[in-house]
């Protein structure tokens, strides 16, 4: 097909706004407003201008926007090293170990921070039972911050499991973005700047600098509120815009589309355009498959850890103590069994649906039969069954504070989880750096702990490999095990190295190497394209069949389809192969072309047109490192069905991958892995 | 389960300085259609069912409505979110209720205060371990 340009004979050429700052932060999720809180105060002094921009509302934006019902990473009164062996040992023994223990050492103040500023925390009463943030501020409980010791503030803490505390965590991104719009502010006042904090801009490229070589100087983008672009200029750039939902087809597809388990906004742009700058990525093979309450996609986390449920296939078995799979597991990936990590556990699961023991049933009508018998015994009839209604109370808030939908979906099926169990399985793939996961980029570690190579550190904590292009949160990789306080704290660290950046680098003038008039009429090429064909046929815009175009949504369901077939997706059990993958890449290559034909009705079509541009990039970084590792590292969440075990004679190292976005091409290395702390 | 606008309650935010559901949704899915001067979800099979539209509306205009792929007619979850505390009402398919309240924050919005208390930074220790507030766990 012909190419398409846009020359702005059909649509109309927006105003170009130009933002110049010195530090630019891309996102407005938990790292990004770790990082203007700890960028701020080291700027101010010195009148180093920092920008946030937000594709929506920072109240409620990134993965924190619905609230939450517990912090997962707080070190309290644990070891940081065996917070690095729980991390290790659930990513199947790849991290960088420099980045999660510099994690572990910084995340605790993060904490102390969110309390003081009103998050309440919940907090172990005398009597030994939770007290929710109200009862333990009105029993005169301290704030976390204000305990003498890591001991006095381990006692204090309700524990769900070793790292996690409980929350009532409703607010918790309205209140952390409250700090960070705070900060924001004062850093007007120091610098004279009127705006710094831009909502509802959509960044859709970074820009290259002209004189200093593998160098970013800015990105562009458009606002999704009115016809006007963006061009900022900067001297660095922490690229935080979240993880990546909605590649893989979800196993709902109709209006359930939406309802995955992280959020469905997280468009993969952050590992995109990393990638498009040549900026390396690390571990892009990697996939979380999270195992939730069925089609609702509820936490089980407090299920499991706090009330003790237990989970079954329907014969009553525990499908994770069946020796028949443990036996033949072994054979396939050795010790990694016996650590029984999260991807291990989906593995059983999986077996046991595969033979025809589904539903898998957690059983939390049980457990809470177990839990008011203990109460009552404990504390009486009358005492006893209070207990009990505070903890039906606690259970529904663990729904309420995070995922709505699901208490919808046990209200509508008449489930009340103290009566009857629930279903779980496996759900679609996602793709992220701070849960459970660990894609993301390869960046420069703390340089401080001893045992790291040398070569993992390059002057800047959590700089790419692109000059002054940091990470954190979810594109920063092979380091998961963040959760909201771990990517806060990270992107403070990566906030203040930034800074650093930008004090040694201080006579550097950003300038784009890249026509920028160029690069404005490509983001608004969806409404060039629209525009000059729409009237060829009579389709109106919320149907549009034309040969000429494509939607964004036709465009997003074709990459599903490819990413479920022929990449692993639920379709297949999570299985692909060598050939399998060849001929995926094949259609996405198609697909990827087909994007110079993505149309946009209106601006919010014109950032879906570029949200999945982004998730092409991102699946295809995926499918080619599964390609490359030649084993299966994370059995339950991925299969190469050709490659069904786990190598660690070749494969125990980091997957390393590079595009060159002018010649279109991968390339890909292997990075030994290092272990610096002992098992 | 998408958000629906009940077109008797939505006023299109006229009184206001925005379109409260517009402003606040993660996914750019609350839109306002500017002829009848009411709000609508323009994209409901993106929708998260995060419930921010229908916490912020002054109208109590917008409500959910499960998923047609998977969930029965006749549940509800509705929230009405205050200044510190959050009470949601469940109505089960088949009538049963239930209520809570959560506390939601232990402080006045607007009233943090980021940096008070907090120590200047200290430019020696740029390049090391540790915050301008916070020096980094030795184990």
């Amino acid at each position: 097909m012909e190419k398409e340009t846009c020359t702005f004979s059909y649509c109309q050429k927006p105003p170009v706004v130009e933002v110049e700052t010195d530090f630019l932060i891309i996102g407005g999720g938990m790292a990004a407003c770790g990082a203007a809180f700890e960028a701020c105060r080291w700027a101010n002094p010195k009148k180093i201008r920092v920008t946030m921009v937000d594709k929506a509302a920072t109240d409620r934006s990134g993965a924190v926007a619905m609230g939450l019902s517990a912090i997962n990473t707080y070190m309290g009164g644990n070891k940081v090293a065996d917070y690095v062996k729980y991390v290790r040992n659930d990513l199947m023994g790849i991290i960088r170990e420099d980045l999660v223990y510099d994690l572990g050492r910084h995340v605790d103040d993060s904490v102390h921070l969110f309390e003081k500023w009103g998050l309440p925390i919940w907090k172990k009463g005398d009597d030994g039972f939770s007290l929710d943030g109200f009862q333990a501020r009105d029993a005169g409980k301290p704030l976390l911050a204000d305990c003498k010791s890591d001991e006095e503030r381990e006692k204090l803490v309700v524990r769900s499991g070793k790292w996690q505390i409980m929350i009532n965590g409703e607010s918790y991104k309205v209140i952390v973005a409250e700090a960070a719009k705070k900060a924001l502010e004062t850093n007007r006042q120091a610098t004279g700047v009127a705006q710094n904090h831009f909502e509802r801009v959509f960044i859709t490229k970074l820009l290259m600098d002209k004189n200093k070589p593998n160098t970013v100087c800015g990105a562009i983008g458009f606002s999704t509120r009115e016809n006007k672009a963006y061009v900022f200029k900067a001297k660095a750039i922490l690229l935080v815009p979240g993880g990546c939902v909605n590649v893989f087809r979800p196993r709902s597809v109709g209006e359930g589309m939406g309802r995955t388990w992280f959020p469905v906004w997280n468009s993969g742009s952050g590992y995109a355009m990393g990638a498009l700058v040549g900026a390396e990525l690390v571990q892009m093979e990697n996939r979380f498959v999270p195992a939730r309450f069925k089609d609702g996609y509820g936490p089980v986390g407090a299920w499991f850890l706090f009330f003790k449920a237990k989970a079954t296939d329907s014969n009553r078995d525990d499908y994770c103590a069946n020796q028949e799979y443990i036996a033949e597991a072994k054979k396939k990936y050795g010790k990694y069994v016996d650590a029984m990590g999260t991807a291990i556990r989906n593995h059983f699961m999986m077996e046991a649906m595969i033979r025809g023991k589904g539903p898998i049933w957690m059983w939390t009508n049980e457990a809470m039969a177990n839990i008011s018998k203990l109460m009552v015994e404990k504390l009486g009839e009358k005492e006893g069954m209070k207990k009990v209604k505070h903890l039906e109370a606690e259970a529904w808030e663990d729904f309420l504070d995070m995922t709505i939908g699901q208490a919808g979906m046990w209200a509508a099926n008449n489930i009340e989880p103290d009566k009857v169990p629930s279903e779980i399985i496996p759900s679609e793939p996602y793709f992220l750096g701070s849960h459970a996961g660990c894609a993301g980029f390869w960046v420069s570690g703390p340089g401080d702990i001893q045992g790291a190579p040398s070569h993992w550190f390059w002057g800047y904590n959590r700089m790419s490999t692109v000059n002054g292009l940091f990470m954190a949160g979810d594109t920063c990789g092979a380091s998961g095990h963040k959760f909201s306080s771990g990517s806060h704290a990270e992107g403070r660290i990566a906030g203040k190295a930034a800074i650093a950046y930008i004090l040694d680098n201080a006579g550097f003038q950003p300038t784009p190497r890249e026509n920028v008039d160029e690069l404005i009429a490509e983001m608004y090429l969806p409404f060039e394209v629209y525009e000059k064909y729409k009237t060829y046929t009579t389709s109106p815009h919320h149907i549009s069949v034309n040969p000429y175009f494509i939607k964004p949504d036709q465009f997003q369901k074709r990459l599903m389809k490819i990413a479920d077939e022929y990449f692993g997706g639920v379709n297949t059990w999570f299985k692909t192969s060598a050939t399998m993958i060849e001929e995926g890449l094949r259609r996405l290559q198609l697909l990827k072309e087909d994007a110079n034909r993505l149309a946009a009705s209106n601006l919010h079509e014109l950032l879906r047109c570029w949200e999945n541009y982004h998730r092409v990039i991102t699946a295809e970084a995926h499918a080619r490192s599964i390609l490359f590792r030649e084993e299966s590292r994370y059995p339950g969440y991925y299969y190469r069905a050709d490659k069904d075990f786990i190598d660690d004679e070749n494969w125990k190292c980091f997957t390393i991958a590079k595009y060159d976005a002018e010649k279109d091409q991968w390339t890909f290395r292997k990075e030994p892995y290092v272990q610096i702390f002992p098992d | 389960m998408p958000s629906y606008v009940i077109t008797e309650k939505c006023d299109g935010c006229k009184a206001q300085d925005k379109t409260a559901c517009q402003y606040i949704c993660p996914h750019d899915l609350m839109t306002l259609d500017r002829e009848k001067m009411k709000a609508y979800n323009q994209e409901p099979e993106q929708c998260w069912e995060c419930y921010n539209c229908v916490k912020i509306c002054p109208q109590q205009a917008i409500e959910v409505r499960g998923y047609a792929d998977y969930i029965p007619l006749g549940g509800s979850v509705y929230p009405m979110r205050g200044t510190d505390s959050i009470m949601w009402t469940i109505k089960f398919r088949n009538g049963v209720i239930k209520r809570f309240k959560f506390p939601i924050r232990l402080t006045a919005e607007g009233s943090v205060d980021p940096y008070a208390g907090l120590p200047e930074p200290d430019y020696s220790k740029l390049k090391q371990p540790g915050y301008f507030n916070y020096e980094a766990k030795k184990e």
